[in-house]
């Protein structure tokens, strides 16, 4: 039956111009003024307004469809006008933008009301944009950033346009992607440090390689329950498990009717919580041996330990024995990593070859994968 | 350069039947029965049992004779299919055109007006023709014995599992609960087992596209009872390590299966007993020239080595031989019982024994040649299209066998559209929207074409012609690709309501059901 003619869909966009210039100067990342200012002095141009552009033009098609807000000048309402979009200016800015810009900007957009938030950037970008606007409004990146572990991006600019288009389209499903962020100075020294900040809700079909499948989000709620109800009720037992971060495990504690702190680690012994959101410390006190570790991969790259829960450090998992860390991950989000390995990067080599190789996945009640770990 | 036919389909937007009844209209009104004969005979209801009886007539719709034929007509008017053009998009599916003549045998009497509570004294044609059609299989797979019963590829799947497991617990192994399959295999090959019971474990892919030996080692235990792999797997390439998986899954006590759904480039070329298979299945529907019929009337041939024949379902077909009659064996006390009512599909069986007569074992061999030949020719031709690109083509041959899986990303990074919107503008050119994938998607934008032995060369230039046009118009005019198909029975659907069980049911009554109204 024909839907009700709808108003035209408002779809709000923040570009963040200087994202993405760090990465071919071998910055590591952008987020820093100075470190703009030098990467430019080498040459480096804007990559980020070229990239909006490119998935604006797969927008265009929709011309009369849709009412388009964009940021200040090059923040947005340059990239809509180059393509022939006649956009409502949102908000203003100063002569240099900042990330304070991006969060004023996307809180507007989210003000505004806006179907779905478009902005062009990196992990750093979508950060700011988690914090203007939490789960208030819909939004996906446009890739335009030097690092980019959030689940949050279109597979490349012009998929963002068409699953952006078709978002706005139809009936507007959406799932939840990770929010990642590595510290780009601890990055410069070699040390990796990567914090999970949260879920933005996405468009359902925006995950990497999946393009223009419709996955549905209930479909995917659906095989992370029941791989929660498994994973709870038949692998773990009535020992202490220590849980990671993100919505498969979080899956695992809801089948116990528990709450999982979905950023942090939570510990459970005998179908009951004994430490929330814990940190390397608690977790030390609490691992014995047989302790059992559920961990799920976490963002875009297919880490599974060493990025968003550096809590679960490698003193912590000697403690409980690598034969005890329990990944669990559903088949679509496996799938998304396109035959890329899962990755592990505890800060301990001799850990990390203990954990490498090829191990099982639980995906569901009954079902494993057999898949590849590297370091 | 080849010439695109213009082309436009019917578009009836016709309603089920059940939404066109007309309370009290008749198709045939038979004639009322004669006073004298209804004072003799009585009641004819009144000779069923009580509880065989209806309380209420059942809800069949009410229409009249040319209401109903319009509404096949129709609906036969927005089918595309082999018989209508060109059908290499359904890869995995092996659609091949399967001879009329063999549709005048099943239509006959002979095989038409069967029962199969006969007494087997008078069924001896049927059971001949099963009986030496067994034989023939087991000659092309290297097998000892063969069910007929299974219907479909998918239950024979399951048949095997069933027997893995007697098989394990007449060993008295009964730990045994994993089954071992490749993220490229049937689905079918995890999903039978573990309709089974079976824990199934997958394999993915290595970079070449199947699995490592070292991820097969890794994966069997002592709880493992099999490995069902599917060779070549749906992206065409050999596995050519496939004897050593076998010896390794052997060497941890586990039984092997073959699934040979993907067996239309092998005929007479590898036979999966050689390679040390202790169990497989042909799906006759496909490799062996039997229409697929809407999943009607499909059989899964199950076969199984000597040591495992004890364990297939009753009854078999035996010969005696001493008389040379053919008798239907139910005293089977280690089988894993009954699939299906009776004797599965003999009419499939038929058809597939009359093409194998008609072709010999030079013929099906050559059907296998052809395949691959059409097949690889057609992959060059599809290769040269900007944005397509055969998978795994790093470190492989740039021979295939039967199918192949191609993938459209660099389509999809040029464009933002994806296979999908590919596949179904392919519709406004008069051939079926093609298969991407089976679940989950590894390869990007995936696309399986497998051009069977029946398509003719001027059939494969067309199919190739219709997605370069395609894939120009995704640069030049994506619009039209996006919001395709336009010349198709529907035009574009949003896909999202298909998500929402409440838009949509299996039944009519339970649409009625869901809807308070049943």
């Amino acid at each position: 039956m024909p839907e009700a003619e709808r108003a035209a869909r408002r779809v709000g966009l923040v570009v963040n111009p200087v994202a993405g210039v760090g990465g071919r100067a071998a910055l590591k990342g952008s987020d820093d003024p100075v470190l703009v200012a030098l990467a430019r002095e080498r040459g480096a141009e804007q990559v980020s307004p070229g990239r909006a552009e490119q998935a604006l033009e797969v927008l265009a098609s929709d011309g009369d469809g849709l009412e388009l807000l964009a940021a200040p000048g090059e923040m947005g309402e340059r990239e809509a006008r180059a393509r022939g979009f006649d956009p409502v200016v949102v908000g203003t800015i100063g002569e240099a933008t900042t990330a304070a810009d991006t969060r004023a900007a996307a809180a507007a957009m989210a003000d505004a009301g806006v179907d779905l938030l478009l902005f062009a950037g990196g992990d750093g970008t979508a950060v700011d944009v988690l914090r203007a606007i939490g789960d208030r409004v819909p939004a996906l990146g446009i890739p335009a950033g030097v690092k980019m572990h959030s689940a949050v991006f279109a597979v490349n600019p012009r998929g963002a346009g068409e699953v952006a288009l078709r978002f706005l389209r139809g009936n507007g499903a959406v799932g939840e992607g990770e929010v990642m962020d590595v510290d780009e100075a601890a990055l410069r020294e070699g040390v990796v440090s990567a914090r999970l900040h949260g879920y933005l809700r996405v468009p359902a079909s925006a995950s990497r390689v999946q393009g223009g499948k419709a996955r549905s989000a209930p479909s995917e709620r659906a095989a992370q329950e029941a791989l929660g109800r498994y994973v709870a009720g038949e692998v773990l037992g009535d020992g202490l498990y220590l849980v990671g971060p993100g919505t498969t495990t979080r899956a695992v504690l809801a089948a116990l009717g528990l709450e999982k702190t979905l950023l942090g680690i939570d510990a459970v012994r005998g179908g009951r919580l004994v430490a929330i959101d814990a940190d390397e410390r608690t977790l030390l006190d609490l691992a014995g041996p047989g302790t059992k570790v559920v961990v799920t991969p976490v963002g875009g790259q297919g880490f599974v330990l060493g990025r968003g829960n550096q809590q679960l450090s490698a003193r912590v998992l000697r403690r409980c024995g690598p034969a005890n860390v329990v990944v669990v991950a559903t088949e679509a989000k496996l799938a998304a990593l396109g035959g890329r390995p899962l990755l592990v990067d505890t800060g301990d080599p001799e850990l990390d070859a203990e954990l490498s190789g090829f191990r099982r996945v639980i995906t569901g009640p009954g079902r494993e994968v057999v898949y590849r770990v590297s370091s | 350069m080849t010439r695109l036919r213009p082309f436009h389909q019917a578009s009836w937007n016709e309603p089920i039947l059940h939404e066109q009844t007309s309370p009290g209209e008749r198709g045939l009104l038979p004639p009322t029965v004669e006073p004298e004969i209804a004072a003799l005979a009585g009641d004819a209801s009144s000779a069923l049992p009580g509880e065989l009886r209806r309380s209420a007539p059942p809800g069949l719709p009410e229409l009249s004779q040319p209401q109903v034929l319009r509404h096949y007509l129709r609906l036969s008017q927005e089918t595309l299919g082999n018989d209508v053009n060109i059908h290499l998009g359904l890869g995995t599916c092996t659609m091949k055109y399967s001879p009329k003549v063999n549709e005048e045998l099943i239509r006959s009497h002979k095989v038409a007006d069967l029962h199969p509570l006969q007494d087997d004294e008078t069924l001896q044609g049927i059971l001949e023709a099963m009986w030496r059609f067994e034989r023939t299989l087991c000659e092309v797979s290297g097998m000892e014995r063969f069910t007929f019963q299974p219907g479909g590829g998918s239950q024979a799947v399951y048949a095997n599992a069933l027997m893995m497991r007697a098989y394990h617990a007449a060993r008295g192994e009964s730990q045994r609960d994993e089954i071992l399959t490749t993220i490229f295999s049937h689905p079918c090959d995890g999903a039978g087992p573990a309709t089974a019971g079976f824990k199934v474990v997958t394999v993915y892919a290595g970079e070449r596209g199947y699995p490592d030996v070292d991820a097969i080692r890794a994966a069997v235990s002592e709880r493992t009872a099999g490995l069902m792999i599917t060779n070549p797997e749906d992206t065409g390439i050999f596995n050519p390590h496939i004897d050593e998986i076998v010896e390794i899954v052997h060497d941890a006590g586990g039984l092997c299966h073959y699934d040979q759904a993907n067996a239309n480039g092998l005929f007479g070329i590898t036979r999966a007993r050689d390679a040390g298979f202790d169990l497989c299945q042909f799906n006759l529907h496909k490799t062996f020239s039997s229409p697929h019929c809407s999943m009607g009337m499909p059989v899964g041939a199950s076969g199984v080595t000597g040591e495992l024949a004890r364990f297939l379902p009753a009854p078999m077909v035996e010969r005696d031989g001493a008389s040379g009659r053919f008798y239907l064996d139910y005293d089977r006390p280690d089988s894993v019982g009954k699939l299906r009512a009776f004797h599965g599909v003999p009419a499939t069986v038929v058809r597939s024994y009359a093409w194998v007569l008609a072709l010999g074992g030079e013929g099906l061999r050559e059907v296998a040649e052809v395949a691959v030949l059409n097949n690889n020719y057609l992959a060059k031709k599809v290769a040269e299209i900007p944005g397509i690109e055969i998978s795994f083509a790093e470190g492989n041959s740039d021979r295939r066998l039967e199918q192949i899986r191609y993938s459209l990303e660099r389509l999809q990074q040029e464009t933002g559209l994806s296979t999908l919107d590919v596949a179904r503008r392919t519709v406004d050119f008069g051939v079926s929207q093609y298969f991407p994938s089976h679940e989950p998607w590894i390869v990007a934008e995936p696309m399986t074409l497998e051009p069977a032995e029946t398509v003719s060369r001027a059939d494969l230039d067309t199919y190739a012609a219709i997605l370069a046009r395609v894939a120009k118009e995704a640069r030049e005019e994506p619009e039209l690709v996006r919001s395709s198909p336009h010349r198709s029975t529907v035009h574009y659907m949003d896909p999202e309501p298909h998500n929402d069980p409440e838009r949509w049911a299996l039944t009519w009554r339970a649409w009625q059901r869901k809807h308070g109204e049943g």
